[in-house]
């Protein structure tokens, strides 16, 4: 999937996964595509709960060899 | 402003001495409706983290100043962060060390009472999750039913009091948490007892437990002594201690019992139950001394934060051992069951010895409250 940009936050302990993909997606204009890439377990209920209150929209998310990936289209 | 940290055994005194605390639990909604540190004198207010990343102002006039405030997170991170956000507005206020994490793997060993022959029963208060472990200690010599995977506090805790431990049994093949049983007789020594009907499929070595078993711990008066007691699962089994103690497991809760949905169907195992209950545990002594395996809600435990009850009494305020109808009994038991615990089939597995997760996926499959009752 394409994406706009990509925001490695790998290896990092929550709350900073959020906090980095907050200040990524507030320099990206409406509709483009931020790709996350975490490997804190507690990324994807947080995301997908912020996602959710903030308008935007997760397209896609997986999970390869320990990383899981969003790709996140802001609202 | 300074942020201080709070440990889960500061908490659990508070739990205990019923005292005032003002939670502020940063997880996200779903988390915090799943599960939240109890108190009956705790209030709570739920914001995620990641609601007030811009800053804290709007949630401020929610937070009492008369009392303490913890804030709490999944494994502390988070939580710091917003505790040091609220210090620079001006509020004192701690974090919860460890987080939820920590809360559910905190145990509080509470005495619960001697044997008439010399010897002690203590039981092991998991606090946040509800589950609850027993040590039999007579003459230097240490039983353990129902150990949880943190085996260093039975270890150090037996050690302490001079005991070792020689027999080791888990009441039944358990589906909410992982058991400690089998590591602590790997380091010890000890003989590991399993009912074998749960453990038809378990992958190690065990000491099959058959009703009407007897083992004499330390002194040879003080016995353990079995009774199958099936329902929660086929193999159940409840432990008469030194006549004056029930251990129940799973089949007898304090304001609740067990369920029978979560090693197979309900249907197939509630006569079991229905005749554990209403048979069996009737014919005992009603002056036993109930220990369970579990706790449900803060208002079971005792003042002094044991988990115990008069098996007479439990017959008489017990609302599952008051269903006279056979056919309410089993409508009660087999139909809109609570959610099944977290990673339930994981756990399951893990405790037959099929799979081997590592310690983080081990916390996470024992996130959230333990749902082994009906009520």
């Amino acid at each position: 999937m394409e994406s706009t940009k990509l925001l490695d936050a790998k290896g990092l302990a929550c709350p900073m996964p959020i906090v980095k993909t907050k200040k990524a997606i507030g320099e990206l204009e409406t509709d483009q595509v931020l790709e996350v890439h975490t490997t804190d377990k507690g990324s994807k209920n947080d995301l997908t709960a912020w996602a959710k209150s903030g308008g935007h929209e997760i397209l896609k998310d997986e999970e390869e060899n320990g990383v899981f990936k969003f790709w996140i289209k802001k609202g | 402003m300074t942020v201080n940290l709070m440990t889960a055994k500061e908490v659990t005194k508070k739990v205990l001495n019923k005292e005032e605390l003002f939670i502020l639990d940063v997880r996200n909604e779903s988390d915090f409706q799943d599960w939240k540190i109890e108190g009956e004198n705790f209030d709570y207010l739920n914001v995620p983290y990641f609601e007030l990343l811009d800053g804290v102002e709007e949630i401020i006039e929610k937070i009492p100043t008369n009392k303490e405030v913890l804030v709490v997170c999944a494994k502390e991170g988070s939580s710091i962060m917003i505790a040091e956000m609220l210090s620079d507005a001006g509020i004192t206020v701690s974090y919860l060390q460890g987080g939820m994490k920590a809360w559910s793997e905190h145990l509080e060993p509470v005495k619960v009472g001697n044997l008439n022959d010399g010897g002690e029963v203590y039981q092991f208060v998991r606090i946040g999750k509800g589950c609850l472990s027993y040590m039999v200690v007579s003459n230097g010599e240490a039983a353990l039913i129902d150990a949880t995977r943190m085996t260093d506090i039975f270890l150090d805790f037996a050690a302490n009091i001079g005991a070792k431990i020689t027999h080791v049994f888990d009441t039944h093949l358990h589906a909410d948490h992982i058991s400690g049983g089998r590591m602590i007789a790997e380091k010890t020594g000890a003989t590991y007892w399993l009912p074998p009907k749960d453990a038809t499929e378990v992958t190690f070595n065990f000491q099959p437990l058959e009703d009407g078993n007897d083992v004499a711990i330390g002194n040879t008066s003080i016995n353990i002594h079995a009774l199958h007691s099936p329902g929660h699962t086929i193999g159940s089994t409840s432990f008469i201690v030194d006549k004056k103690y029930l251990l129940s497991g799973d089949i007898l809760f304090i304001d609740s019992i067990g369920r029978p949905d979560l090693a197979g169907k309900a249907e197939d195992w509630v006569e079991d139950l229905r005749g554990t209950l209403y048979s069996l545990y009737k014919e005992l002594s009603k002056e036993l001394i109930v220990l369970p395996a579990h706790f449900m809600i803060i208002d079971e435990l005792n003042d002094d934060g044991s988990v115990s009850e008069k098996l007479g009494t439990l017959f008489a305020n017990n609302h599952g051992l008051k269903i006279e109808d056979e056919t309410e009994f089993r409508k009660i038991v087999t139909e809109n069951l609570p959610p099944q615990p977290n990673a339930y089939q994981e756990i399951r597995e893990t405790n037959m010895g099929k799979i081997n997760p590592d310690l983080d996926k081990q916390s996470e499959m024992e996130i959230g409250p333990n749902r082994c009752a009906v009520r």
